[in-house]
Parts: C-alpha cells; sequence; structure tokens
C-alpha cells in the first residue's frame, strides 16, 4: 500500500520537475525587456517570415541562455548532490566547500592571460581551466577532511578556501587591463548572459554525459549512502566510487564557473528541496530529480534576474541567494530537531 | 579428519600497519558458532572487522569453503558474508523495510532494482525475525533494540554462508536477546549458517556457542569449547576481575563474582 502511494508520488513529482522546466524555458524565452507573443514565437521556429531583430532577440540571445541556465542549473543541483552525499554533509556544495571559487581564481588567471597575449579565449580552455581550479580547490578540501572529523569545521575551512580564492581572484582582476576588466567582473559575479550557441552545444554534451555516468553509479551510491565501512561489506569498491564521485562532481561544478561563473546556493538548496518532495533518498530517483530541480530553480532565479528590475539586470547569484539562503537556514534548523 | 569451512592462518590484524593481535588460528567446521570474549578494548571488533573485509589483513590468510576469503573480490564477498556491525547506518527517509532489502544489494541488477523473488526473500525475512509490525517505521524513528533486529534481518536477506555480528545483543532486553539467538539457532540449523559473534553477556556465550575465542592484551589467549573455557575460575582471570578489593566493600558483588566463575 505505502509502497504504491510512494511510487505514485515520485512520479507525480517527476512530471512536475519536468513541466516546469518546459513552461519556464518557454517563459523565459517569451518574456524580457521586449515582449514576444507566442504567435511570433512559433512563427520564428516553423521558419515563417517575422520580424529580423525577433528573430536576432530569440535565436541569439534568449534561447541560447535559457538552454544554458536548464544545463548548468541541473549541473550545479547534481554537483551539490554528489558532494553532500560524499561527505555524508547536508550543507557541502560547490559554493561553499570553495569549489566554485577556486575555477574562478584559475579561470580569471587563464582569461587575463589569454587575453594579454591576445589570443582568443577558447570554450576548451576555459573548462580545463576550471576543471584544474576545481580539482585544486577538492583536494585541499580533501586534505583538510582527513584532519577535522567534524561537518561544521569541514564547511569553515570551504568557506576559508573560497575567500582566499576570491581575493586572489579580485587582485588579479584588479591589475588587468582597462578591456579584460569588463568581461571579468560581469562573470565573476556569475550570470548566464552572453552565451554563444556553439558554447551551449559544448556544455550540453558535457554535462549530459557526465549526468548518464552518475546515473549508472546510482546503486553503488545507494550502498554509500549508508556509510562507507557499509558500502564495503556489499562489496562495493569504495576507492573507486570516491574517486569517481569527486571527478563527476569537479567537472560539473567546473562546468559551470567556465560559462556563468560562480553561482551560488543552488548546490545546497535543491537537492534538499527535492529530496523533501519526493520523500526518498534513493539516489535513482534524486539523480534525474536534482537534475530537473536544479534546472527549474535556475530557470526561475535568471527569469526573476532579468525581467523584475528591467532593463537592469540583477547577477544571478544575488536571485539565487535570496531563495536558497532561507532553505539553507531551515535545512539547519530542521536537522537540529531530528535526533541522531 | 574433521572438515573445516572457515579458518584462519597466522592471521594478523591491527591498523595503519600496527599489528593489535598476531597469529589468530580459528577453525570453525560448517553450521558452528563462534563466540569472541575479553575485556573491552581487546581487539574482538578488529579481529570481526578484518574477517569481514573491512580492515586489511596485515598477515596470514582467511580461507571459506575452498577459497582464500582475503583475497576474493568485493562483489563476490558480499554474496557469501553479511555482517551487522555497530557502526550506525545513515538511513535518511527510509523504512524498515527499505533497509532490510538494501541487504539485497549483492544480487539485484545495475540499478539495484528488487525483483519479486528478492521481494519475497525480503517479507518472509522479516517475518522470521519478527519486525512485522515494524517494518513500514521510519528507521531512525525505532528504538536500539528494535534497530538491531531489522539490522539482522537485512544480512539474513544477504543470504550469506558466513555471518559475522559485532555485540549484536547490546541493545537488547532479555527476551529479545533469546530470540536474536534463536533466530541464528534455527538459521545454522536450517541453512548450515555459519556464525562468528563477539558477546559481552558470558552465560549466553557460553550456551549458544560451539566454540569461544578469548582475547586479551595481544594475542588469543584461549580457543576452545564453552567446555574448556568456562573451567576453574578462568574467566575471573581472563576479565581481571579485582576479588580482593571487592572483599573488604560488598558481600552482594563478591557473591556476584564467585557465581560468574562457576559459570
Amino acid at each position: 500500500m505505502q509502497k504504491e502511494c510512494r511510487k505514485i508520488r515520485c512520479r507525480i513529482v517527476l512530471v512536475l520537475l519536468g513541466t516546469g522546466c518546459i513552461v519556464f524555458l518557454l517563459c523565459n524565452i517569451l518574456y524580457g525587456s521586449v515582449s514576444i507573443s507566442f504567435c511570433d514565437f512559433i512563427h520564428i521556429f516553423t521558419g515563417k517570415e517575422t520580424e529580423d531583430t525577433y528573430r536576432q532577440i530569440l535565436m541569439d540571445i534568449r534561447f541560447p541562455r535559457a538552454v544554458s541556465a536548464f544545463w548548468l542549473g541541473g549541473a550545479l543541483a547534481l554537483s551539490g548532490y554528489l558532494l553532500q552525499t560524499f561527505f555524508h554533509n547536508p550543507i557541502a556544495g560547490p559554493f561553499v566547500l570553495g569549489i566554485s571559487s577556486g575555477s574562478k581564481l584559475t579561470v580569471a588567471v587563464t582569461m587575463v592571460f589569454l587575453l594579454g597575449n591576445s589570443i582568443r579565449v577558447s570554450s576548451t580552455a576555459l573548462i580545463l581551466s576550471a576543471f584544474a581550479g576545481a580539482l585544486l580547490s577538492m583536494g585541499f578540501v580533501l586534505l583538510m577532511s582527513s584532519k577535522v572529523n567534524n561537518m561544521s569545521m569541514l564547511v569553515i575551512c570551504g568557506v576559508m578556501i573560497g575567500y582566499i580564492c576570491s581575493a586572489v581572484t579580485d587582485f588579479i582582476v584588479t591589475f588587468a587591463d582597462d578591456a579584460d576588466i569588463v568581461n571579468l567582473h560581469n562573470w565573476s559575479r556569475g550570470s548566464f548572459s552572453g552565451m554563444a550557441w556553439n558554447n551551449v552545444i559544448h556544455m550540453s554534451i558535457i554535462i549530459s554525459l557526465t549526468c548518464i555516468i552518475v546515473f549508472f553509479l546510482s546503486k553503488p551510491i545507494s550502498a554509500f549512502q549508508l556509510g562507507e565501512n557499509d558500502a564495503v561489506s556489499m562489496g562495493v569498491n569504495v576507492r573507486m566510487l570516491r574517486l569517481g564521485m569527486i571527478l563527476l562532481s569537479s567537472i560539473l561544478s567546473a562546468c559551470v564557473v567556465a560559462y556563468a561563473g560562480p553561482i551560488s546556493f543552488v548546490g545546497i538548496a535543491v537537492p534538499h528541496l527535492v529530496k523533501t518532495m519526493l520523500g526518498t533518498s534513493r539516489p535513482i530517483l534524486m539523480i534525474p530529480a536534482c537534475l530537473l530541480g536544479g534546472s527549474v530553480f535556475c530557470l526561475a532565479c535568471d527569469l526573476i534576474a532579468r525581467t523584475v528590475f528591467a532593463p537592469t539586470e540583477l547577477s544571478i547569484s544575488t536571485v539565487t541567494a535570496v531563495f536558497g539562503a532561507p532553505i539553507v537556514l531551515w535545512i539547519m534548523t530542521k536537522r537540529r530537531r531530528e535526533v541522531f | 579428519m574433521e572438515q573445516y569451512y572457515f579458518q584462519t592462518k597466522k592471521m594478523c590484524v591491527g591498523y595503519d600497519g600496527k599489528p593489535v593481535i598476531k597469529n589468530i588460528e580459528i577453525a570453525l567446521p560448517k553450521g558452528e558458532i563462534l563466540t569472541l570474549i575479553g575485556p573491552n578494548g581487546a581487539g574482538k571488533s578488529t579481529v570481526l572487522k578484518s574477517i569481514a573485509g573491512q580492515l586489511r589483513l596485515l598477515g596470514g590468510v582467511t580461507v571459506l569453503g575452498e577459497e582464500l576469503l582475503s583475497e576474493m573480490n568485493g562483489a563476490k564477498r558480499a554474496k557469501k558474508v553479511s555482517v551487522v556491525f555497530t557502526d550506525r547506518l545513515q538511513a535518511e527517509l527510509m523504512t524498515c523495510k527499505d533497509v532490510v532489502a538494501t541487504g539485497r544489494y549483492p544480487y539485484t541488477g545495475r540499478f539495484g532494482m528488487l525483483s519479486k523473488e528478492d521481494e519475497q526473500i525480503v517479507d518472509e525475512v522479516i517475518e522470521l525475525v519478527q519486525i512485522t509490525d515494524i517494518q513500514e517505521q521510519d528507521f531512525r524513528k525505532i528504538s536500539d533494540g528494535q534497530r538491531q533486529r531489522v539490522l539482522l534481518a537485512r544480512a539474513i536477506c544477504q543470504e550469506p554462508e558466513l555471518l559475522i555480528l559485532d555485540e549484536p545483543t547490546s541493545y537488547l532486553d532479555i527476551r529479545y536477546q533469546l530470540e536474536f539467538l534463536s533466530v541464528l539457532q534455527e538459521m545454522r540449523k536450517k541453512k548450515g549458517l555459519t556464525v562468528i559473534m563477539s558477546l559481552h553477556e558470558l552465560e549466553l556465550a557460553k550456551r549458544i556457542s560451539d566454540k569461544i575465542l578469548c582475547l586479551k592484551g595481544a594475542y588469543v589467549e584461549r580457543y576452545g569449547t564453552p567446555a574448556e573455557i568456562f573451567e576453574n575460575g578462568y574467566i575471573g582471570q581472563l576479565f581481571d576481575i579485582p576479588k580482593n578489593s571487592l572483599k573488604q566493600t560488598d558481600n552482594t558483588l563478591l557473591a556476584y563474582v564467585e557465581q560468574i566463575e562457576t559459570l
């Protein structure tokens, strides 16, 4: 009986998240400083004659931006979910643990260096440098986590790493050439704006492949969740799994930083929201639900960032923090009440 | 010659390359129950974790049937050996039944979906261990004693040939202790399950075990049948019970000590 109920509930949640994604994708494409009617949208898509500016706004600005918010939001949430599982820590996430800031630093260095030598900045170079930065921070966090055996201490270490990296990034930005700064400044606050189609295609491929691999790890992750020693006695190769989880979550958060800059709170808040909605923590459901949930969250936040104070655009982190931080507080008070 | 099912040969266990107990020799026929006893900190859990493969052996081998258990890969070992340790399971949003069902892990496919057959085994085991009434409750909200029985059910679900338990009766009241041990008895009769566990309750250890291993300091003090172990006040010696200091203070306690020594 109860089992049937849970199944139905999970299905409903997944369908809701799926429709949420589609609805918000459409909203993001249709609304903005210039509103485009649904008819025009259909016309543009079916290739009928329409005004050229509309077509440009839609196909070159809004559509790639919406698609990138979709993928990067999902990537952030999934990366947060992997980190929370890995550290058995409910408030872990790429931003909190300083992984985003590590990527931000290396990407800033790479951009300044490449622009300074007037080399074109390719998306491959950005992703690789972001990945290197993510791994560096991650290595540091892992080193710390072997020394401190305490949830809150780990988070504090991560936050400190984040501050150090941000400080160095600011330093670099301050002394960079004028032309670079405009570029860097926008990006280092986090934004989905200015996505080119080829970037969108790259990130779609990388993130979807990573997600598929994560999905195939859902069974060992389910054993790992219960406890590491326990997973060993269930026959899981814990060492390989840990390595896999670290690499995959680093790839995901590196992708986000490389294209959109650091975005806070999505990684922590979404997995918890999704878990509460599903009423289960089974990875096989959590993984797709996190992906969709992160997408909905980021699409919604980007819509707000673009439209509420239009034509002024808010940085995406401003919006995600407004909605994400209360959720984190709620998680922490809720955990207090549960006796462990 | 007696046919042994589980053996350790020159097994040496410890943490981080530092041996705690050396040269452990165990030989156990199929379907027997071995109990580890000894004072706190004697290394009972270390021995159990090493046999279960959670700790790397620092020397020697363990043998299960015809094969080297210590060389077996995880997936294969998980179908032969299951464990109930004292680590807390971090079972978030899981009912007791969900937890029991995780015991089927080594048998499920790539995505860990339970088959009809798996579900049936889970239901049978829940019946056997008598946790039908709590199966739909949240695993984190049940008592320690109930939790222990759920974990036993989970370990049995794994259909092991060797079951390893670390102080399984610690949180149980006397009735559930007896019920718990009777499930073990039943399993070994029906399925030839071999059991290795640590116990603090000496009375129970004496009654249920076929063999007893006494750990103290850096070595195995004694290994034998309960009759061989519980003789001539050996227990008092094993646990260093301070008879003289007790003598002056309290007669009731002293009487209890004497009772323990004549177990």
